[in-house]
C-alpha cells in the first residue's frame, strides 16, 4: 500500500443542534481515486469542508503525511497542497480564463507587476496539457458551464496539489467533457496525487475510483476497495435499507390522450434556435435530448416566453400563445421548472409556504389581500401530494435537502394548475432516493393528464422517462424517436450523426 | 472585456460631443484659461472618485468620503501651524484610520458597506463640527506655509494625474488589483480559492479613506483655510462619476480611466450650465440632474448598440 497522504481521525462537527459528523475516520493514500458517497445530508459536504479548511472540526484530528494539522482557512489548506473543485463553479466570471487559473499566484515580472505574457503562456500550457482547447485570454463568461468546470479542475491541478477534492465535478459536464475530466484524473493518479471524487452517478464511480467510503447520518458505514462492493450493495449501504430496485423508477409508459396539449412550430432565434418543432399530448412525457448547447434549455425558455423569438408559433390547447411573454405563457397553462434551482428558482430566505404560493399569489388574493388560510390549505395539499419533508410550512426552504427543494419548485408551478409542465434537469444534484421520488412524481403527473417536456443531461433518465424523444442539434429538432426507437443507443446515434 | 471598453468609450464619446457643442456655442468655453480652470476644479472629485472606483470594483460602496474629505481639509489647516509634515500626516492618518475601522467592520464583522460607511459619513461630519465648534472656528493656513505651494493649480493636476496612473497600474497590473476584481465578481469563489478576501476589503477602504483625505488636503492647500461646509454630497458625485465611467455598481468590472472620463464629463456639464448662465443655483441642480439622466441613457444605448 502506498503512503497515507491525508487522514481524518474521529472527526466531529456540530451545527446549531445538528450533529453533522460523528467520529469520522477517513484515510487517503497517494495516487488513490477515492469515492466519497452518501445521500444528501449524510455529511459528505461537511467532511469536504473540514478537509479543505472551510470548517474547523469540533473534535478529532486531521493528519497530513502523518503530522497533525489544522486549517484555519481554505488558503491554508491550499498552501498545504489540498485543492478543491466545487459542484457549483466557483470562479470569477468577469475575469479571463488565465486570470482565473492563476488568481492568487499570478506570475510577476521584475517590478512585481503582473506578467501577462507569462500568464497567458502558462495558462495555455496548462490547458494544453489537460486537453482543454480554449482561449485563455477570453473572459470566463464567454464559455459554458461545462468548460468553466474544466477550468476549475485545471486551476486545482495547477496548484501543485497533493490532494484534489472534486465535489460532483461532472454534474454540469457533457459526456465528452466527462472523458476529458477522467483523463485529467488519470494523469493525477500517475503523478501520485490523491483524488477524492464525490458523485451520485454510479457508472462514473465504478469507472474511475479504486476505493470508496460511504457516509450515512454523519458516520462512516463502509470503507474499502471499490471492486469489492457491487452497485446494488453500495446504494443499499448508502440508503441503509434493502432496495429491490434502485434504478430509475420511471414506468416510461403513459396513456397519452388524444389531442394536443402543446404544439410549437418553427421556433427560431438568431444564433440560438434554428427551427424547433415539437408537440405534446395530454398525459404524455416528451423527452428533449441533445448535447449541452444544442438548444434544450433555450427551447424550454422560448416556450414560456423567457427567450424572445424571431419567429415561430406556440399553441396550448389549440390556442396561440403570444411568444416572448411570460405572463401569457403562464395564463395559457405553460410553466417551467428551471434547471438552476438556486439562481432561478427557490428564494432561500423565504419559507416553504412562501416559496410555493409565490407564483399563485394573484389567484389566491381578493382585491390584493391574500388569505393566509387559503395559502395554508393549498400548501398543505401540495406538501402531502408531493411528499415534501419539512418541519412545517414555515421552515426556511434553504434548510431542506436538494430533493425537497426541487419538490417545492414543482409545487410552486403545479399550484398554477398548468396544462403543460416543462422540466429542465429535474433531478440534477439530488440524491438517489429523492431522484426516485421526483421521477415517480413525474409519472404521476403525466397520469393525471399533464403534458410534460423533460430535459436531462442524464440520457438514461430521458429515455426511461419519456414516451417520445425529440433530438435537438445546433438549435434545430433533427429527429423524433417513438416506441422501440427510444433507447440510449439510438438517441446517441442521432446526436453523433454529423449533419 | 469588450463591453468594458465600449462602456468607457461611451463616456468619452459623450464628452467629445459636449466639448464640440460647448465650443461652438460659447466663445469663452474652449479657451486654455477656462479648460485649465475646469481641470483644477475637477481634481478633488477626481481623487475621491479614484478611491471610489476601487471600492466599487470590490463590490462595496463608500459613502463616508465626502465627510472624510471635509474633515481632512480642516485637519490639514489645523496642522499647518506645525509645518508641512504635520499638515499632511495628521489628516491622512485620520482618514486612513476611518477607512481602516470601516473596512474592518465590513470585512471581519461582515456588516453592510452601505450602513457602515453611512455611519462613517455621520461620524466624520460630527467630528468636524466638534473641531470647528460648529463652524465658528476657522483654521487658516499660514501665509508662509509650504502647504500653499501645494495648492497651485498645476501641482494639483499633476498629483491627480499621478494618482490615476498609479491607480491604473494597481488595478490592472498587480495581484491586489486582480483580487479586487475577484472579490467583487464572486466573493465566495475568491475565499474558496484561498484569496485573502478580508485583507483585500480592509485595504480598499483604507485606500479610499486615504484618497478622500488627500483630496481634502489638496482642497485646503488651494483655499488656504479649512472650510467646514465643503464635501456635502461629494460621495454621490464620486459614485456618479464612477458609474458614468462604466464601472458596474455590482462590482467585479471597471477601470480608472473610465472614472476619469466620468469626472471630466460631470465637470463639463456643470461648466456648460454655468456658461448658459440664466439659471439660479436651484435651477442649476435641476438641469444638471436632468442632463445626467440623458447622459446615462445615451451611454447605455451606445454600449448596447456596439455589443
Amino acid at each position: 500500500m502506498s503512503n497515507i497522504v491525508l487522514e481524518a481521525v474521529g472527526v466531529d462537527k456540530h451545527f446549531a443542534g445538528v450533529h453533522a459528523l460523528r467520529g469520522v475516520d477517513f484515510t487517503l493514500r497517494a495516487g488513490q481515486v477515492h469515492a466519497l458517497v452518501g445521500e444528501n445530508g449524510a455529511g459528505k459536504s461537511t467532511l469536504i469542508k473540514v478537509l479543505t479548511g472551510v470548517h474547523q472540526p469540533d473534535g478529532g484530528q486531521l493528519r497530513l503525511f502523518g503530522d497533525a494539522v489544522s486549517f484555519g482557512s481554505p488558503a491554508q489548506a491550499q498552501q498545504a497542497g489540498i485543492s478543491t473543485v466545487y459542484q457549483e463553479v466557483n470562479l470569477v466570471p468577469q475575469l479571463s480564463v488565465a486570470q482565473n487559473l492563476f488568481l492568487g499566484r499570478e506570475p510577476r515580472n521584475r517590478l512585481r507587476l503582473l506578467d501577462f505574457a507569462a500568464l497567458y503562456r502558462q495558462a495555455g500550457q496548462l490547458l494544453g496539457e489537460l486537453g482543454i482547447p480554449i482561449d485563455p485570454r477570453r473572459p470566463l463568461t464567454s464559455y459554458g458551464l461545462g468548460v468553466q468546470q474544466m477550468v476549475a479542475v485545471a486551476r486545482s491541478v495547477g496548484a501543485e496539489a497533493k490532494v484534489v477534492i472534486m465535489d460532483e465535478p461532472s454534474s454540469s459536464l457533457e459526456p465528452r467533457e466527462v472523458e476529458t475530466l477522467f483523463e485529467v484524473i488519470r494523469k493525477l493518479h500517475e503523478r501520485d496525487v490523491a483524488v477524492v471524487y464525490v458523485s451520485h452517478r454510479m457508472e462514473e464511480l465504478y469507472r474511475i475510483c479504486d476505493s470508496v467510503t460511504v457516509l450515512r447520518d454523519g458516520q462512516v458505514v463502509h470503507s474499502g476497495q471499490m471492486a469489492e462492493i457491487g452497485r446494488l450493495e453500495l446504494v443499499a449501504t448508502m440508503l441503509g435499507r434493502e432496495l429491490t430496485n434502485v434504478r430509475t423508477v420511471f414506468s416510461g409508459e403513459h396513456d397519452s390522450r388524444s389531442g394536443t396539449a402543446l404544439r410549437a412550430v418553427g421556433l427560431r432565434r438568431r444564433t440560438v434556435l434554428d427551427g424547433v418543432d415539437l408537440d405534446v399530448a395530454p398525459g404524455e412525457v416528451l423527452g428533449l435530448a441533445g448535447l449541452l448547447g444544442s438548444g434544450r434549455t433555450e427551447t424550454l425558455k422560448a416556450l414560456v416566453g423567457l427567450q424572445p423569438l424571431d419567429s415561430g408559433e406556440i399553441q396550448v390547447d389549440s390556442t396561440t400563445v403570444r411568444t416572448g411573454s411570460v405572463s401569457s405563457a403562464i395564463r395559457a397553462g405553460l410553466v417551467l421548472v428551471p434547471e438552476d434551482r438556486k439562481a432561478e428558482g427557490i428564494i432561500p430566505h423565504l419559507s416553504v409556504r412562501e416559496n410555493i404560493v409565490l407564483a399563485a399569489l394573484p389567484r389566491l388574493s381578493v382585491a390584493g389581500i391574500v388569505s393566509k388560510r387559503r395559502q395554508r390549505e393549498l400548501v398543505d395539499t401540495f406538501m402531502r401530494r408531493l411528499r415534501i419533508k419539512a418541519a412545517s410550512q414555515e421552515q426556511r426552504v434553504s434548510e431542506l435537502s436538494g430533493g425537497n427543494q426541487q419538490k417545492v419548485m414543482l409545487a410552486r408551478w403545479l399550484a398554477m394548475s398548468p396544462k403543460v409542465l416543462l422540466l429542465d434537469e429535474p433531478t440534477r444534484g439530488i440524491d438517489v432516493g429523492a431522484k426516485a421520488e421526483v421521477q415517480a412524481l413525474v409519472d404521476e403527473l403525466a397520469d393525471q393528464g399533464l403534458g410534460i417536456v423533460l430535459v436531462s443531461s442524464d440520457l438514461e433518465e430521458v429515455v426511461e422517462g419519456a414516451d417520445r424523444v425529440v433530438v435537438l442539434r445546433e438549435g434545430a429538432s433533427v429527429a423524433e424517436l417513438t416506441g422501440d426507437q427510444v433507447s440510449v443507443d439510438s438517441v446517441l446515434a442521432v446526436i453523433a450523426h454529423e449533419a | 472585456m469588450i463591453a468594458g471598453i465600449v462602456r468607457r468609450h461611451g463616456a468619452l464619446a459623450v464628452l467629445a460631443v459636449l466639448l464640440v457643442v460647448g465650443g461652438l456655442s460659447f466663445s469663452t468655453f474652449l479657451t486654455p484659461y477656462n479648460l485649465s480652470n475646469l481641470a483644477v476644479q475637477a481634481t478633488f472629485l477626481a481623487v475621491v472618485a479614484l478611491g471610489m472606483t476601487l471600492v466599487i470594483v470590490s463590490g462595496g460602496i463608500d459613502l463616508s468620503v465626502g465627510s472624510t474629505f471635509a474633515l481632512a481639509g480642516v485637519l490639514a489647516a489645523y496642522g499647518s501651524r506645525w509645518g508641512l509634515l504635520v499638515a499632511l500626516l495628521l489628516p491622512l492618518a485620520v482618514s486612513a484610520l476611518i477607512g481602516l475601522v470601516q473596512g474592518a467592520l465590513i470585512a471581519r464583522w461582515r456588516m453592510a458597506p452601505f450602513i457602515v460607511t453611512l455611519c462613517g459619513l455621520l461620524f466624520a461630519r460630527g467630528l468636524l463640527q466638534l473641531l470647528t465648534k460648529e463652524g465658528s472656528t476657522t483654521y487658516l493656513v499660514p501665509q508662509d506655509s509650504a502647504l500653499r505651494w501645494l495648492g497651485q493649480g498645476a501641482v494639483l493636476v499633476v498629483l491627480a494625474v499621478l494618482g490615476y496612473l498609479a491607480g491604473g497600474v494597481l488595478l490592472q497590473r498587480t495581484g491586489f488589483g486582480m483580487r479586487l476584481f475577484a472579490v467583487g465578481g464572486n466573493e465566495d469563489a475568491a475565499s474558496l480559492m484561498g484569496l485573502p478576501v478580508a485583507r483585500t476589503k480592509v485595504s480598499v477602504y483604507v485606500l479610499s479613506g486615504l484618497l478622500a483625505g488627500l483630496a481634502g488636503v489638496m482642497s485646503t492647500a488651494q483655499l488656504g483655510s479649512g472650510v467646514t461646509v465643503v464635501g456635502v454630497g461629494l460621495e454621490l458625485n464620486a459614485i456618479a462619476a464612477v458609474v458614468i465611467g462604466g464601472t458596474m455598481l455590482t462590482g467585479g468590472a471597471g477601470a480608472v480611466s473610465g472614472t476619469l472620463a466620468g469626472v471630466a464629463l460631470l465637470a463639463v456639464i456643470q461648466e456648460l450650465i454655468n456658461q448658459v448662465g440664466r439659471f439660479n443655483s436651484s435651477m442649476q441642480a435641476v438641469v444638471s440632474g436632468a442632463v445626467l439622466i440623458v447622459v446615462v441613457v445615451l451611454q447605455t444605448l451606445l454600449s448596447r448598440a456596439r455589443r
